[in-house]
């Protein structure tokens, strides 16, 4: 039976951490906001020498998976640290590509991938690409096939300062005809679900610190039984997302990888309510750190696949059973 | 994901089920011809050996560990079978039996609980103490060979219809701290000087009872653990790995599954789509939560307040999902001997018992998350 991580999965997550946590993303994700992706770039080096891309590979293509349960087990803590850019879709760049013939450009874009020297976007499930103008590779997904796109259209702005939108030029080198792997989708919706988790604790952990310093009425705030019974309700929610999340990782099938996205998804929101509400004011405020993750609680709710297109998913397979 | 031994187990549970479950469901185990029935039903499982398969060999089970009784218990509910009306004491007194009893008590108390000969009510609540059961008033007094009960107890599940009764009870009335003065002990319900009044719940069947108890005499062979240590004994097994199984994902898998043929039947209606896959997640995330927890426990582990986070899981889901199919229903919901209705009537219950919700919020609170105690209210 395998439903808890195994020592070598826990040291993984471990020293991930300890790097991101060394890296002061904070700092990194409000340059990337503004524009100036250097200490961005730097940092997702070293993600990707610590393998989390290469997680979503196969050995034969240089990868070192798939291995679904460490690579969602990494985007937890990616979500955690609020580490910005396209990072599911890096990924999941790299399993469709994995997935094509080595000669031709996918042989030579999947090494720069795992490597952390190329960053990739895809236009798939939305009209636009996430970081379409920061990224060094563009896929676009439409009925046709699998595409790189020449070039990106006007940016726009998302809800989460550290992510903007980009419609992705149409044209490009067709690399596929026809629907991509389905595979491809589930990696991205495992990973999202993942960082979704992750942004929940994150977003729990400083709040449980917060309310417990906070005093009002001459008492900490954390001590009203208003605030607890939120924030107990948000760590339950958390917490019954989790074995969703990697008995997903185990299956891979597609209704429980949609399940497992609207658990962590809707958690993750509603911790993010109940964050800024203990918070007050200061939690609304763009300057305070809390806002990195109540911004991107709520824009994973709905990248690569909303909770009502999940649904009918978990719907879907449930019929099948 | 699961090993071929603990599959074969579930295929022998599942084959045995199919050939033994009644394709009539026996009336509501709330009323005294359902308890009869339903006391016949434990006795046909545990004459194979089905009634405790997670119980030593020795007093009636299968020692099948957790994951098994998981997978049992998934089987079960799937095939429809009866609810247990043994249960308050398989899965509240047997625990503690096996921890804390001495072996002439589990040899005595055990296997007629098994196979439903001796149905226990759980005798915990009074009428001033909900949740806070260090205020119990009840009392045990020392007399030669044994103890004296009085008082009252109120809110005892199936004691209308049941044979014994375990609960706390205060020894010791000076003691430094009000739950240090605590005993833990077994009572029959029709002993002399045991009165029980039946109490009618929301439908109006004798779903519990209260208990006057007028110097019932208890020997010292029913008292469990030793007289003051009743707190002690009684937490233990609140939080012990039964307590966070105390409702069995199979019932919610089934539950769920139920609902959603019931959603398909009525066409799919939009207004319900939601609802019903969340019914689905839920379940699926209860299920998996609940195997890792057996996991957990099988590396050596303990659970501890992580019980009252899946206790409060549980109750909310179990409403939202009766509830999602009495919607379902429509005019036809109202209609009180389904069920259903059954379901939902007792679901309603969830958040109450065992400790309210607001309580386990609270435990979750402040040992899980770290948070500071404050006044409860």
């Amino acid at each position: 039976m395998r439903f808890l991580l195994d020592a070598e999965q826990r040291a993984f997550t471990g020293s991930l951490d300890k790097m991101l946590t060394a890296a002061d993303t904070p700092a990194v994700v409000r340059a990337w906001s503004r524009g100036v992706h250097a200490a961005g770039r730097a940092l997702w080096s070293r993600i990707a020498e610590a393998g989390v891309f290469a997680l979503a590979v196969p050995g034969s293509r240089g990868g070192l998976g798939p291995l679904p349960v460490e690579l969602a087990a990494a985007f937890v803590e990616l979500g955690r640290h609020a580490v910005p850019g396209p990072l599911v879709e890096t990924a999941t760049a790299a399993v469709l590509l994995a997935g094509l013939p080595e000669p031709g450009p996918a042989g030579r874009l999947v090494p720069a991938l795992l490597s952390g020297e190329a960053l990739a976007t895809v236009a798939w499930t939305a009209p636009y690409a996430l970081d379409g103008d920061t990224a060094d590779v563009r896929l676009t997904v439409t009925g046709e096939g699998l595409r790189l796109a020449p070039g990106h259209g006007p940016v726009r702005p998302s809800l989460d300062p550290a992510r903007r939108l980009t419609p992705l030029d149409p044209g490009g080198e067709l690399l596929l005809t026809g629907p991509p792997p389905a595979r491809a989708l589930v990696y991205a919706r495992l990973c999202t679900a993942a960082q979704a988790l992750g942004v929940g604790e994150a977003l729990l952990d400083r709040t449980v610190t917060y309310v417990r310093q906070r005093t009002q009425f001459g008492v900490p705030v954390g001590s009203f039984q208003a605030v607890k019974h939120r924030l107990a309700d948000a760590k339950t929610g958390l917490e019954f997302a989790r074995p969703l999340l990697f008995g997903a990782a185990l299956t891979l099938d597609p209704a429980d990888v949609a399940a497992a996205k609207v658990a962590a998804g809707e958690a993750a929101y509603a911790t993010a309510r109940a964050a800024l509400q203990a918070h007050g004011a200061i939690g609304y405020t763009a300057e305070y750190d809390l806002s990195l993750w109540l911004t991107k609680a709520r824009v994973l709710r709905a990248a690569w696949g909303d909770p009502d297109s999940c649904r009918t998913e978990v719907l879907r397979g449930a019929g099948r059973r | 994901m699961h090993s071929a031994a603990d599959e074969a187990f579930r295929a022998e549970a599942r084959a045995w089920l199919r050939a033994h479950v009644p394709a009539e469901p026996p009336p509501s185990l709330e009323t005294e011809e359902g308890f009869a029935a339903h006391r016949a039903w434990e006795a046909e499982l545990a004459a194979d050996r089905w009634s405790v398969v997670d119980w030593p060999a020795r007093y009636g089970g299968r020692d099948a560990g957790l994951v098994r009784w998981l997978l049992f218990e998934e089987e079960y509910y799937a095939a429809g079978a009866p609810g247990r009306v043994g249960q308050n004491g398989v899965s509240l007194l047997a625990p503690t039996l096996l921890a804390h009893g001495t072996e002439e008590q589990r040899a005595r108390v055990l296997p007629p609980m098994a196979t439903g000969e001796v149905v226990w009510a759980q005798a915990w609540s009074e009428p001033e103490a909900g949740s806070d059961l260090a205020s119990l008033r009840s009392r045990a007094v020392r007399v030669s060979g044994g103890w004296l009960l009085s008082g009252q107890k109120t809110w005892s599940s199936r004691a209308a219809f049941a044979d014994r009764a375990f609960g706390l009870f205060r020894c010791d009335p000076d003691a430094e701290r009000p739950h240090l003065g605590l005993i833990y002990l077994m009572f029959g319900l029709r002993a002399p000087g045991v009165t029980v009044r039946a109490i009618a719940r929301l439908d109006g069947r004798p779903a519990f009872a209260e208990l006057f108890l007028d110097e019932v005499f208890v020997p010292d062979a029913d008292v469990i653990g030793e007289p003051g240590d009743g707190w002690r004994i009684a937490m233990a097994a609140a939080g012990n790995e039964r307590g966070l199984m105390l409702r069995s994902p199979g019932r919610f898998l089934a539950g769920a599954d139920r609902l959603h043929r019931l959603w398909r039947a009525r066409g799919e209606p939009e207004s319900a789509r939601a609802r019903v896959a969340d019914a689905l997640i839920g379940a699926r995330a209860y299920q998996l939560f609940a195997w890792a927890a057996a996991s957990r426990l099988a590396e050596g582990g303990s659970l501890g307040p992580e019980s009252s986070m899946n206790k409060v899981f549980w109750s909310e889901y179990d409403i939202a999902l009766q509830e999602t199919a009495l919607d379902l229903l429509g005019p036809e919901g109202e209609a009180a001997d389904t069920e259903w209705a059954e379901r939902y009537v007792f679901a309603l219950a969830g958040p109450l018992y065992a400790g309210t919700n607001e309580i386990q919020r609270d435990i979750v609170a402040e040992r899980l998350l770290g948070l500071p105690k404050g006044r409860r209210g």
